[in-house]
């Protein structure tokens, strides 16, 4: 379960506030979804809650499952659950996607004191994952989203959060530059990941993605709080009027 | 403007000295012995090099030398260097330097194909010193370099390799040079590699020392490659004492039609100057000169290179990548010249560097002068500090920051590791760059030591 009580950010260097008191729970088996206008602090809050260091909190705790990891680095957070599918996915020249892949499974084995995996259950694992996703094998060697389409470092994305199995997972637009068909793919993977276990936080600015993935909240952000909190029938309803009285609200 | 005569500084005046008493027992009689005489007289005129040349900016010599090592004397042999030949790890014929000289009983010939030969230098000049002059020759954009005065003065040995035409060979030849650190000296070897029309040979050349005393090194190696010839060349310097000032000269005539490659790689390298002449005399050649700089704590890298298209349809290609920490310095000036007549040159100059922390420097400075007006040369230099998005990525997978670090500058500098044609080489370097991120990985974040 995540917990998020009074959340106060800004930028690191700057004097800019970004998020003003966000109050926000998502409990296991949830998915909740975010939409809100540009600027309103959505992947910011992404961000914070995976542990980018770009930022200050002033004020507030986030809790994972009862435990503050605002003192956590990024790769504690990733240890104890939390998974963060990029808006922008990063591209690492020189790093195998393989490589990686069987790097960050076994530094959060390690971090929870179990054992690295042998490179054939490894490879198993991957290739099972991959399949499901439509990802090619030649994908897999290539260095980690170089070169890959916009849809690959997408699928990639939920790749990494298949095989990493965390317990909190945040998708930044996962939906935007993506087509149709490939946004059924990405949402056919988050889907297949649903568990009674395991939370999601949705961000999105559209609709779009939530006829694909149905959530059980959707909360309205607006500078940097949550204004408005309903069932997926408030997506719906954002859809036709827009965010314009939500923001004057706020 | 008054003139100014620069006053000779001690190591100067301690070189003079040692000249005159070495002279009689250098190796190579006659056309050697004048050509050393002319070498030293041309050094005494320039002194040592320093900043107000631009070709040495960024190690002033002068300055770094307090005082001149005496030169090192053949015969020792420490238990360090018996343990680490034990530690063969490159297959194939060795040849074996200790302290710039030649030794025979170290060096194993066994395997070298028909039709290459190998001499010691100081032999080869004993016996017939005409015959071997050319050891000590060099292209015009080599000749005003007072370091290679100073080597051409002072080389006591080295090794010379002839491979005739068309012979190729299977394995690399390693020229293992082991600094035995049992005393400070200063180790002037000269080596030179004869390669035949259509040879191919790959040439490895290693530098480590092994004991306690730091040295003055000024060592040379020359490639005369001969039209359709194809060599690789690796270099690594390594395990050097802080101490330690060296410069390493690369010194390359090619023929047409021959390709001439090679990947250098200095880590725990003290102070290095690595100066590369590579002239083209003949036409649709290529060559590639690439490295890794890996700096720490003080150390101190200088990567200075001229590429003179002497003729036409050359191509050339430069990439180096220096990741600096400490207070590491990082320099690189290369030099690409087209001739006037040299039309159809391809020339292509990268310099990439990342520093980790305040402390560390990086001077890059490319330079083009071209003289034909058929050619395309380009150059790219870049400074940056570890990429923070990478990392980020990175550690939201789980991967610790010190991996995360170790996999992006790993990369970093993998892009050159690619161009060593010989796996085992290859492993040897990659086996290097793991130790020194392993290293940087367990010390103290300040990176002072």
């Amino acid at each position: 379960m995540l917990e998020i009580r009074n959340l106060v950010v800004k930028i690191a260097d700057e004097d800019k506030q970004i998020l003003n008191g966000l109050n926000l729970t998502v409990n296991d088996g949830e998915v909740a979804a975010i939409m809100g206008p540009n600027g309103s602090g959505k992947s910011t809050l992404s961000y914070v809650i995976a542990g980018k260091e770009d930022y200050e909190v002033l004020d507030g705790e986030i809790l994972l499952n009862g435990e503050n990891i605002l003192e956590m680095e990024a790769d504690a957070r990733a240890a104890a659950g939390v998974f963060l599918a990029f808006q922008y996915p990063l591209e690492i020249p020189g790093v195998a996607t393989m490589t990686f892949l069987k790097a960050a499974m076994n530094a959060q084995r390690k971090a929870r004191g179990e054992a690295e995996l042998l490179t054939p259950d490894f490879i198993r694992q991957v290739n099972a994952a991959a399949d499901k996703l439509g990802i090619a094998r030649d994908m897999l060697r290539r260095p980690l989203n170089v070169g890959f389409s916009g849809g690959e470092k997408k699928r990639m994305e939920i790749l990494q959060m298949a095989l990493l199995a965390p317990s909190m997972c945040i998708l930044d637009e996962t939906d935007s530059g993506l087509d149709i068909d490939a946004l059924r793919i990405v949402a056919d993977g988050v889907n297949a990941l649903r568990d009674k276990n395991r939370g999601f936080l949705v961000i999105t600015h559209y609709q779009r993605l939530l006829d694909h993935i149905v959530p059980d909240t959707v909360h309205v952000m607006s500078k940097g709080r949550i204004v408005k909190t309903g069932g997926k029938d408030l997506a719906l309803e954002l859809e036709k009027s827009g965010y314009a009285s939500y923001t004057e609200a706020a | 403007m008054a003139v100014v005569t620069p006053l000779k500084t001690a190591a100067e005046q301690q070189l003079s000295q040692q000249f005159a008493q070495a002279k009689a027992t250098l190796p190579g009689a006659g056309a050697v012995a004048r050509l050393r005489d002319e070498a030293f007289a041309g050094f005494e005129a320039r002194g040592l090099p320093n900043r107000r040349l631009e070709s040495w900016r960024y190690t002033d010599l002068r300055s770094m030398l307090r005082e001149a090592m005496p030169p090192a004397q053949a015969g020792e042999r420490p238990q360090a260097i018996a343990d680490r030949l034990a530690l063969q790890t490159i297959s194939g014929p060795r040849l074996v330097l200790i302290d710039g000289w030649f030794s025979a009983a170290d060096s194993d010939l066994q395997g070298l194909p028909e039709g290459v030969t190998v001499r010691s230098l100081s032999e080869a000049l004993a016996q017939a010193p005409d015959a071997f002059a050319a050891a000590f020759d060099l292209p015009e954009i080599a000749r005003d370099d007072s370091a290679l005065m100073l080597n051409a003065a002072f080389a006591s040995d080295g090794v010379l390799i002839e491979v005739a035409p068309g012979v190729a060979l299977a394995q690399p030849l390693l020229i293992l040079s082991l600094g035995s650190g049992a005393r400070e000296a200063a180790i002037v070897s000269r080596s030179r590699v004869v390669v035949g029309a259509g040879a191919k040979v790959a040439v490895v050349e290693v530098h480590e020392s092994l004991g306690p005393s730091p040295t003055q090194n000024n060592q040379a190696l020359a490639f005369s490659v001969a039209d359709g010839a194809e060599v690789q060349h690796v270099r690594i310097v390594t395990r050097q004492r802080a101490e330690t000032v060296q410069v390493q000269s690369l010194i390359v005539e090619i023929g047409k039609e021959a390709n001439f490659a090679s990947v250098a790689l200095a880590v725990n390298c003290g102070v290095l100057r690595q100066q590369s002449f590579v002239r083209y005399a003949g036409e649709h050649s290529n060559a590639a000169l690439r490295g890794i700089n890996l700096l720490s704590r003080r150390e101190h890298c200088d990567v200075t290179l001229v590429m003179d298209h002497a003729a036409a349809h050359g191509e050339s290609r430069e990439l180096f990548k220096t990741i600096a920490e400490g207070e590491g310095t990082g320099v690189f000036q290369g030099k690409v010249i087209v001739r006037p007549h040299s039309q159809k040159t391809d020339g292509g100059m990268k310099s990439h560097a990342l520093l980790l922390n305040e402390g560390a420097t990086m001077y890059n400075k490319p330079e083009l002068e071209i003289f034909a007006d058929d050619v395309v040369c380009g150059h790219g230099a870049t400074v940056a500090q570890m990429d923070s998005e990478q990392l980020f990525y990175l550690m939201a997978r789980g991967l610790p920051r010190p991996v995360a670090e170790s996999l992006v500058l790993a990369a970093f500098v993998g892009e050159v590791t690619e161009f060593v044609g010989d796996e085992s080489v290859r492993e040897i370097i990659g086996r290097e760059i793991d130790a020194w991120l392993a290293q940087r990985g367990a010390a103290p974040k300040s990176g002072a030591a």
